[in-house]
């Protein structure tokens, strides 16, 4: 059973910014955005065609500057968000916008797909999350499931929760919390969970990682020191709600169960260098994606803190004929805790990986260099996962 | 005087004549050479005509006349002869006549006498009948007389019986008076229907179950010795009390005398935890497992106890029992038959609970034996615990006494197999602590030491002990544990010993117990809790120094290497483990060993190269770089690195040999270095900073990277000094790609980082395999801070060069 070999597209400028369109079930589709200090800086739709292996791109302008960070709406296919940089008066500032697809951009694409002179669309501002009195964004993050109608933005040490009104074109602060302590704090990342009716949130900074209660916008608790360097990223497991993993500089990937803050669940510890990314495959949670900077993605199967046990599905027909199946479960026992592949197609520091939407087998991840590379679960696996 | 003359012949011829009446034929000779010849006239045959005839013829009248004269002279001496004899018979005749008349006489004298003989013989028997006929009645009545004379002396003796036997009860001699009655008791038995002998009976009875329950008392008296005790039950037996009633009582009582050795055990065992509890306060439980507490009554006591106490009592009770119970000579009442089978059962039964209960408590005591500093002493309690229960398997064949015991002794080395191995881990783990603690004191001499670049090192040495020194030291105190505990465990297998030639320690101790229970099982828990320091190390702000990490590596690749095999031949020369049990091999011991070894350096580099990182991380974040001033001087952080990575190399160089280069570098010069990289620099550099269109940057850094081999940056480390510090700076300067990729920049921010690179490339080069590697990322860094930077100026090579010679 041979894979399909992973394909690969090449952006101009280098880029950083990567999320599937939460939105869009029926499509394989990607947002890429780039990160050019002097350009025009552009957001790349990828689509990918499963049945032929191709990727069709349509670009999209965004004018306002280098993009750190891009969340596509869950409701509107047509609304994302970027956190992009913004040059004034020799200050960097990092800005957070909510903006819209213009809707006409498909078509347009399709008119003249190989006309080079045809200037790409730009994205049409919705509104800004003004962030003048918070400092720069690290990122935005949309209500996991919900309407497309509240987003949080992570500032410095603020966390800002936003309401979208008027179809998004303007946005008011519904609260705000404040990450107080020594010294000059600041959120790297955060993770809006999609338990408790997403009523938490869980963010990183420096080596630690918080919970808050969106409700009281308090701190639930504080895992200190969860890694021994930055936590560079956090998901939480999709299916098991008190479950999240976290990676870090430390090279590690660590997994938490939040009621017992006080020692990591497991520990993996495959990369050799920062690990930037980690995600939770939607569907099957014990897939797990993670992304570093030794320019490595790697593929593993948590089975043993997954939702679904290993074994679990098997017994349920084993019961009918046993000899054969008995022979069967035990060549298929020794599926542990394991790697089950590292991708090396990316020649930089991969920043981002991401599961597909619309395809939970399907993942892609983005290097530095602006190498986007999709990349399937292994055909052998998937059917063992399933069957 | 004729007649005279010729006497002589005729005479013999008539004697001859007469020898032929009679028959008897003394010349048989001449009468044949006579008889023949008819002429002879002397002869049977003679035949006178025949004769006649002849004479005439032959003989002349001369001689004829001659021959008649002769025959004349013949004739007249025959008659002569003829008439003595006949008048010699008549004389005898005539006086046998005269006998014969005298005979007749006396006979008939003899025959009147006879008759007057039986005609008295007939009188006497006469007489005789009359008297007997008159004695008869006298006799027959005395004969009874005399019957009822012995009767009465017998009913004497039983009406006297029971006086008797009480006087011997009272006495004390039972034994005569069990014998007595045993012989009364049919005679009782058979007239128990009169009256009178059923009262004897009776009596007898009673006095025998006096004797009985006086028996018994004394049976069942605690104090009564094995001989009275025997006594009591020799003759209990003979008053056909129920043997197996019997069998119960001795044993019971035998049982309290040995429950209360027992219990005297028992007492010792507890009385040994009290006071152990008390005084463990004191002298806290983890305190050396090599010293055994003074203050209680050692094993070999406690054994010696037992054995002196329990089992040589049990030994005496099964002697005596079965003395009395099983070896009887036979013969005895039909009761008595099956006895044998049944007491042997009941002793079986009995043997085996009180050996279970001793069992169990020796069992109990060996396990307190936790302390295992003095081995001998445990395996000399083993010894005679084993030794003694060979005397009771010797007198109960079929018990599983021995067996059980055997099994305790192995329990109990298997156990102590346990133990050591527990305290040759904890004893690791603490010399590992005291390598941790001597590592934390040397380390801000090193530290501050490193500060003159390498030239402090020796300075280190005389202060402290050095790495190899520790190492040295960890490993000899690990190798010589190993030795003295594989000199305790062998005392399990001396020779003097009376278990080691059982089949588990020839065999299965050896090879499963010490070499791989032991000796296998430390050397893997040694890899395996180096291992562990990779994982849990770094976890909560980085809990294991990374020297020991370096150490360790050491440690293990040093047990790859030699220690290993060592230790094993050593175990596999003491030990004669038989070929066909599985062990685990040298190599694969060796593999797993040398993996850990790697795995703890990897670990190595890892925390080093992520403790360098982390301060550039911190130093990048820190700063703004968009309105940073123009740089005069290497930044501090960048000194730093610099001192820590050589503090690291000769830290690793303690260790680890040096390793091998890429040619090129070990000769290039710094200058010559300097100025090719300087060369090479600005070749690379110089288009990126011109203003061009946008894909041209891009493309020309791609086509860059496109010609330039791609460097793996994270390569397996290897086992000597140069690759440990090759990934170390690998790691350290693509962190700080890292960093500056995150970060925009001014034109003074890129110069400052210009600088920098340019510092760390004076210096890093010597530590590296492949100086091409931190060409690469020190442009890596450049080139992306030029990325990154708003008004891309570079600085003159040149002013560079000179800041970084002044800082």
């Amino acid at each position: 059973m041979e894979d399909d070999a992973p394909v690969i597209y090449g952006l101009e400028f280098q880029c950083r910014a990567l999320t599937a369109q939460t939105a869009e079930t029926d499509a394989i589709r990607f947002l890429v955005g780039t990160q050019s200090f002097k350009f025009d800086n552009q957001i790349h739709i990828i689509d990918f065609d499963d049945e032929n292996n191709i990727i069709n791109k349509n670009v999209l302008l965004h004018h306002a500057g280098e993009i750190w960070h891009i969340g596509a709406s869950p409701a509107d296919k047509g609304v994302l968000t970027t956190c992009y940089n913004k040059i004034s008066d020799s200050r960097v500032l990092t800005c957070a916008a909510v903006w819209r697809m213009p809707p006409e951009w498909e078509s347009g694409s399709h008119d003249s797909p190989d006309d080079s002179a045809h200037s790409p669309q730009a994205l049409q501002l919705l509104c800004h999350l003004d962030n003048t009195a918070h400092g720069n964004v690290a990122c935005v993050l949309w209500e996991p499931m919900g309407d497309g109608k509240r987003v949080i933005s992570l500032a410095e040490s603020h966390i800002v929760l936003w309401d979208l009104q008027e179809s998004s074109t303007k946005a008011t602060i519904s609260s705000s919390a404040t990450l107080e302590g020594k010294g000059q704090l600041k959120f790297t990342s955060g993770k809006w969970s999609p338990h408790h009716n997403s009523t938490q949130l869980a963010t990183a900074n420096d080596t630690a990682i918080r919970g808050w209660d969106l409700r009281s916008m308090s701190q639930i608790y504080c895992i200190e020191n969860a890694h021994g360097q930055l936590v560079r990223d956090l998901d939480f497991n999709p299916n098991k709600q008190y479950y999240l993993a976290s990676c870090g500089d430390d090279c590690k990937v660590k997994f938490w169960d939040v009621r017992h803050i006080n020692e990591p669940v497991k520990t993996l510890e495959e990369h050799s260098h920062w690990v930037w990314s980690v995600r939770y495959n939607h569907s099957h949670d014990q897939l797990l994606l993670t992304a570093s900077s030794d320019s490595r993605v790697i593929l593993s199967n948590m089975v043993s803190i997954s939702s679904e046990p290993f074994g679990h599905l098997v017994d349920d027909d084993d019961l009918s004929d046993s000899e054969e199946n008995h022979h069967e479960e035990k060549s298929k026992e020794p599926l542990q805790d394991s790697i089950i592949a590292t991708y090396e197609e990316h020649e930089d520091s991969v920043y981002a990986a991401e599961w597909s939407s619309a395809d939970p087998w399907l993942f892609a991840s983005l290097s530095y260099d602006g190498r986007l590379v999709i990349n399937r679960v292994p055909r052998a696996l998937k059917y063992r996962i399933l069957l | 005087m004729e007649v005279d003359g010729g006497d002589g012949a005729p005479k013999r011829r008539v004697h001859g004549l007469l020898q032929l009446y009679y028959g008897i034929s003394v010349e048989g000779k001449a009468e044949q050479s006579e008889s023949a010849d008819p002429c002879d006239i002397n002869g049977p045959h003679f035949d006178p005509e025949l004769f006649l005839n002849k004479m005439r013829k032959e003989c002349s009248l001369t001689e004829l006349m001659d021959q008649e004269s002769c025959m004349v002279k013949q004739i007249r001496s025959l008659d002569s002869d003829m008439q003595t004899l006949v008048y010699e018979n008549y004389n005898k005749f005539i006086s046998a006549t005269d006998t014969i008349r005298k005979m007749k006489n006396d006979f008939k004298k003899m025959e009147d006498e006879m008759d007057c003989l039986s005609a008295n013989m007939a009188a006497i028997t006469e007489f005789s009948a009359k008297i007997s006929s008159t004695l008869q009645d006298q006799h027959t009545q005395i004969t009874k007389l005399s019957g009822v004379h012995s009767l009465v002396r017998k009913l004497q003796f039983l009406f006297e019986f029971p006086a008797w036997l009480r006087k011997c009860v009272e006495c004390g001699e039972f034994g005569r008076a069990v014998s007595a009655q045993r012989r009364a008791r049919c005679v009782l038995n058979h007239y128990n229907n009169i009256t009178s002998f059923r009262g004897i009976q009776d009596e007898c009875n009673t006095i025998m179950m006096e004797l009985t329950l006086h028996l018994r008392d004394r049976f069942s008296d605690n104090n009564a010795s094995a001989k009275e005790l025997s006594e009591c039950v020799e003759l209990l037996l003979q008053l056909d009390e129920p043997a197996d009633e019997l069998c119960d009582k001795f044993l019971n009582h035998a049982h309290s005398k040995l429950e209360a050795d027992l219990q005297g055990l028992e007492a010792e065992l507890s009385d040994s935890i009290q006071k152990q509890t008390p005084v463990s306060p004191v002298s806290p439980s983890e305190s050396n497992p090599f010293l055994s507490p003074a203050n209680r009554m050692d094993i070999l006591e406690f054994i010696d106890r037992g054995c002196n106490e329990f089992v040589s009592n049990l030994c005496l009770v099964i002697a005596s029992y079965q003395e009395l119970f099983i070896n009887r000579p036979q013969g005895g009442a039909h009761a008595l038959q099956h006895l044998p089978q049944m007491a042997s059962q009941k002793l079986q039964q009995f043997v085996d609970t009180l050996a279970g209960r001793y069992f169990t408590l020796v069992e109990r005591r060996i396990q307190e034996e936790k302390g295992v500093g003095d081995n001998s002493l445990l395996v000399r309690a083993l010894d005679r615990f084993h030794r003694r229960l060979q005397a009771v398997s010797k007198l109960l064949p079929g018990s599983e006494v021995t067996s059980r015991g055997t099994d305790i002794v192995i329990n109990a080395a298997r156990e102590r197999i346990k133990q050591y191995l527990c305290a040759l881990q904890s004893f690791y783990l603490d010399s590992l602590t005291d390598v941790r603690q001597a590592l934390a004191a040397p380390r801000i001499t090193v530290g501050g030491a490193s500060g003159a670049l390498g030239a402090g090192s020796s300075a280190a040495k005389d202060s402290q002990p050095t790495l190899p020194e520790l190492l040295t030291s960890l490993s000899n105190s690990i190798l010589n544990q190993i030795k003295s505990v594989l000199m305790s465990v062998h005392l399990f297998t001396a020779k003097d010993i009376t278990f080691s030639n059982k089949p588990y320690f020839k065999g299965e101790f050896c090879s499963q117990g010490v070499r791989e229970g032991l000796i296998v099982s430390f050397i893997k828990f040694i890899c395996q809790s180096s291992r562990q320091f990779c994982e849990s190390a770094g976890d909560r702000s980085s809990s294991t120094p990374p020297t020991l990490l370096l150490l360790l590596s050491r440690l293990c690749l040093d047990y790859d290497t030699s220690t290993i095999s060592y230790i094993l031949t050593l175990t596999d020369e003491q030990f004669l483990t038989p070929l066909h049990s599985p062990i685990t091999t040298v190599t694969t011991l060796c593999a797993e060993a040398r993996e850990a070894a790697q795995k703890l350096l990897n670990h190595y580099v890892k925390v080093q190269g992520l403790i360098i990182s982390q301060m550039l991380r911190k130093s990048v974040e820190t700063r703004d770089w968009v309105n940073t001033i123009e740089p005069r001087n290497v930044r501090a952080v960048m000194k730093r690195v610099v001192e820590d990575t050589t503090a690291i190399d000769v830290q690793v160089g303690l260790l680890y040999e040096e390793g091998v280069r890429k040619a090129h570098s070990s000769d290039s010069s710094k200058r010559t270095f300097s100025v090719y990289s300087s060369s090479r620099q600005q070749l690379r550099y110089a288009p990126s900073y011109t203003p061009s269109a946008p894909m041209d940057t891009n493309l020309l850094s791609n086509i860059h990277k496109l010609f330039s081999e791609r460097i793996d940056i994270f390569s397996p480390v290897e086992f000597n000094k140069v690759s440990v510090l090759t990934g170390i700076v690998k790691i350290s300067l693509k962190s700080l790609v890292e960093c500056v990729r995150v970060r925009s920049f001014g034109r003074f921010g890129l110069q400052q980082v210009q600088v920098d690179c340019h510092y760390l490339q004076l210096y890093l080069w010597r530590f590296v395999s492949d100086e091409n590697l931190v060409h690469f990322l020190l442009d890596e860094i450049v080139s992306s801070t030029a990325h990154r930077c708003i008004d891309p100026v570079p600085m003159e090579q040149s002013v560079i060069e000179l800041i970084c010679e002044r800082g």
